[in-house]
C-alpha cells in the first residue's frame, strides 16, 4: 500500500510540473486560485473520518469546521477562478489565431 | 440489495471514480496553458472535484449525514458569496484566505484521526508519519495564510514585524520542537498533550515566518503557502490511502514550487532570504526622507503636458505596479489607453512577474478592465521594445523599474531583472510623492533627465490626463 502511494505521490509531481511550467506568467494568478480550489479536496478526508466510528463529540466539531473549511476552498476557489478567466475570455478584438500561446 | 446499488458500492468503482476525478484535475490544469482554454479547463477540474466527493459520500458508511450536510452548507454560505463579492484587487487576500483554510481542514482531520484511533494506535507507522507531517505543515501554513490575510487586507501593518537578530534562532526552534513532536508521536506516544503542542509549536512557527515579511515580498510567500497546504493534503491522501487527494495535492504542491521559485528568480534572491525577511516595508513605509540625499532634481509634469506627449507618441508603454491596485486605477487606465487608441497610437502594458502582491495580479486586474490579452507583454517581450518607445508610462511601479539593479552592485536590489523603460525616449511617473518603494531605495530613474513626475493618486492622475486628451 506505501508503495504504491508513494509511487503514485512521485509520478503526481513529476505531472504537476510539466503542467504547470507551461502556463504563462499573464494566468498565474488564475493557476493560483485554481490550484488552491485543488487543494481543497481535504474535504474528502473530512468525509471519510467523520464516517468512521469512535469520532466523541470534540472530534465532531473537529470534523464540521474542516469539513466547512474544505467546502469553502472549494466552492469559493473554483468560483473566484471562474470569474477571473472569465474576464480573460472576454476580449473586444483580437484575430482569432492568436488564441493560444 | 439491488444490483444496481451493489454496483455503485464496489470498491473498484470507487477506485475508477477516482481515477477519472483526478484525470481531470490534470486535463483541465493543462487547458490554463491559454486564456481561450482556461475557463473550460477550470471547470473541467471543478467536475473531476464533484466526482471526487460523491466518490468519497458513496465509500463511506452510514452515519454522520446531518454533520455533513451542516458542515458542507456552512462552507458554502461563506465561501460563494465571498468569491461572488470580491473585488479583483482583493484577489491576494482572498488566494491567502482560501489557502489558509484548506492548511486548516488538513491539520484538524489529523487531529481528530488522532483523538478517533487513540493516538494512532494499531496504525502503520507510515500513516503516523504522513498524518504528522500533514498536521504540523497544514498548521504552518493555516496560521502562515492568515497572518499574510492580515497583513494584505491591511488588519496587521504590512510593513515587517521582526524579533530582529533573535528571529532566525527563534523559528528554527520552533521547528525543531513541532517536528521533535513529531517524532515522540510517530514512535507511538498516545499523548494528545504532546499533539496539541506539536500543533502549537507549528502554528506558532507559522506566525514568526510570515509576521517578518514585507508587503513586496508577499508573492512568494503566496506561492510558498499554496505549496505547503497541497504537500500536507498529498501527506493526508497517503495517511487515507485516497489516491485523488495525492495527486491533487501534489499538483498543487508542484505549482506552489514552480511560482515561489520563479517568484525569488524575478526578485534575485534566494527563497532562503526572503523567508529570513525583514526586507520589505511594502511602500508603507512611515516617514521616509524622500529625495533628500540625491544631488540631482526632479522635474515635475502636469496632466495637461503629459497629455500632449501621449497625444503624439507612436508607441506608449503602461508599467503597472501595486499603486495601481491601491489606487483601483486599472479602469481609469483602460480609458486612457483607449483614448490613445483611437488616435492610432500603439499601447502596449509591460508587466513585471513581481509587480503587486501575487503573481500574475497585474494581469488579472488588466483583464478585469477588459484590456486584450495580447497586449500584456512579459518582460523579456516587452524589454527589446522600450527603444522603440516613444513614452513609457509608470503608474505605481518603483522598484521593478530602478536601473540601479543594474548598475549599482551596492544596491539592496542589484541584480533583480527590471524593465528597462529608461530605454525609451521619455518617462512619465505618476506616483504620489516621492517616498522609496518597498526596498527603501532611491530609484535614480527620477532623476534621469528624460524622466517626468507626474504627482498625485493613479486613478485620479490617469483620469485627469484622459480629459486633457480630450481637449486636444
Amino acid at each position: 500500500m506505501l508503495l504504491t502511494n508513494l509511487t503514485i505521490l512521485v509520478l503526481a509531481g513529476f505531472v504537476g510540473f510539466a503542467v504547470i511550467s507551461k502556463v504563462p506568467n499573464t494566468l498565474h494568478t488564475p493557476l493560483m486560485s485554481g490550484t488552491n480550489a485543488i487543494h481543497g479536496i481535504v474535504l474528502l478526508g473530512g468525509l471519510l473520518v467523520i464516517g468512521l466510528s469512535g469520532n466523541g463529540t470534540l472530534n465532531k466539531l473537529l470534523l464540521v469546521i474542516a469539513i466547512a473549511f474544505g467546502t469553502i476552498n472549494i466552492v469559493g476557489g473554483f468560483l473566484v477562478t471562474d470569474r477571473m478567466l472569465e474576464m480573460f475570455k472576454r476580449k473586444p478584438t483580437a484575430a482569432p489565431k492568436d488564441d493560444e500561446q | 440489495m439491488t444490483l444496481a446499488t451493489s454496483f455503485i458500492h464496489d470498491p473498484n468503482f470507487l477506485d475508477a471514480l477516482y481515477i477519472v476525478a483526478f484525470a481531470l484535475f490534470i486535463y483541465g490544469l493543462s487547458g490554463l496553458t491559454g486564456p481561450r482554454t482556461a475557463v473550460r479547463g477550470n471547470r473541467i477540474a471543478a467536475v473531476g472535484m464533484a466526482i471526487a466527493v460523491v466518490a468519497t459520500l458513496l465509500q463511506r458508511q452510514e452515519g454522520s449525514w446531518g454533520l455533513i450536510i451542516l458542515g458542507v452548507a456552512i462552507g458554502t454560505a461563506v465561501g460563494v458569496p465571498a468569491a461572488r463579492n470580491v473585488k479583483m484587487t482583493a484577489m491576494p487576500q482572498m488566494v491567502a484566505l482560501f489557502n489558509g483554510v484548506g492548511g486548516g481542514a488538513v491539520f484538524l482531520i489529523a487531529w481528530a484521526e488522532f483523538r478517533r484511533s487513540g493516538g494512532y494506535h494499531g496504525t502503520a507507522l507510515y500513516i503516523a508519519v504522513f498524518s504528522v507531517f500533514a498536521a504540523i505543515v497544514g498548521s504552518i501554513s493555516f496560521w502562515g495564510s492568515n497572518i499574510a490575510f492580515g497583513k494584505l487586507q491591511e488588519l496587521l501593518p504590512g510593513r515587517p514585524i521582526t524579533l530582529g537578530a533573535a528571529q532566525q534562532p527563534v523559528n528554527f526552534l520552533l521547528g525543531a520542537v513541532a517536528v521533535a513532536l513529531g517524532v515522540i508521536i510517530a514512535a507511538g506516544s498516545h499523548s494528545e498533550l504532546i499533539f496539541i503542542l506539536m500543533l502549537l509549536a507549528a502554528a506558532l512557527l507559522g506566525n514568526a515566518v510570515v509576521l517578518p515579511i514585507g508587503g513586496a515580498d508577499m508573492p512568494v510567500v503566496i506561492s510558498l503557502l499554496n505549496a505547503a497546504t497541497g504537500l500536507s493534503a498529498a501527506a493526508t491522501g497517503v495517511a487515507l490511502n485516497n489516491p485523488a487527494l495525492i495527486v491533487a495535492g501534489m499538483i498543487v504542491g508542484a505549482s506552489g514550487s514552480i511560482l515561489t521559485n520563479l517568484m525569488a528568480v524575478a526578485m534575485n534572491r534566494s527563497i532562503p532570504a526572503i523567508i529570513a525577511g525583514g526586507f520589505g516595508g511594502g511602500g508603507m513605509i512611515e516617514g521616509a526622507s524622500g529625495a533628500g540625499e540625491h544631488a540631482g532634481s526632479v522635474r515635475s509634469t502636469s496632466a495637461a503636458d503629459v497629455a500632449v506627449q501621449l497625444a503624439y507618441a507612436r508607441q506608449v508603454v503602461i508599467v503597472p505596479g501595486y499603486g495601481m491596485a491601491v489606487a483601483q486605477a486599472q479602469h481609469a487606465v483602460r480609458e486612457l489607453a483607449k483614448a490613445l487608441e483611437a488616435r492610432g497610437v500603439e499601447v502596449k502594458y509591460a508587466i513585471h512577474p513581481v509587480a503587486g502582491r501575487m503573481p500574475g495580479h497585474m494581469n488579472v486586474l488588466l483583464a478585469e478592465a477588459d484590456v486584450p490579452y495580447e497586449q500584456l507583454k512579459e518582460m523579456d517581450d516587452i524589454n527589446p521594445e522600450f527603444s522603440r518607445t516613444d513614452v513609457s508610462l509608470v503608474i505605481g511601479a518603483n522598484d521593478v523599474t530602478n536601473p540601479a539593479a543594474k548598475t549599482d552592485p551596492g544596491s539592496p536590489i542589484y541584480g533583480m531583472p527590471i524593465l528597462d523603460v529608461e530605454n525609451s525616449h521619455s518617462v512619465i511617473v505618476i506616483k504620489r510623492s516621492m517616498n522609496p518603494g518597498f526596498a527603501g531605495i532611491e530609484n535614480e530613474l527620477y532623476y534621469k533627465p528624460g524622466t517626468a513626475m507626474l504627482f498625485g493618486d493613479a486613478k485620479s492622475a490617469v483620469a485627469d490626463i484622459t480629459a486633457e486628451l480630450a481637449n486636444i
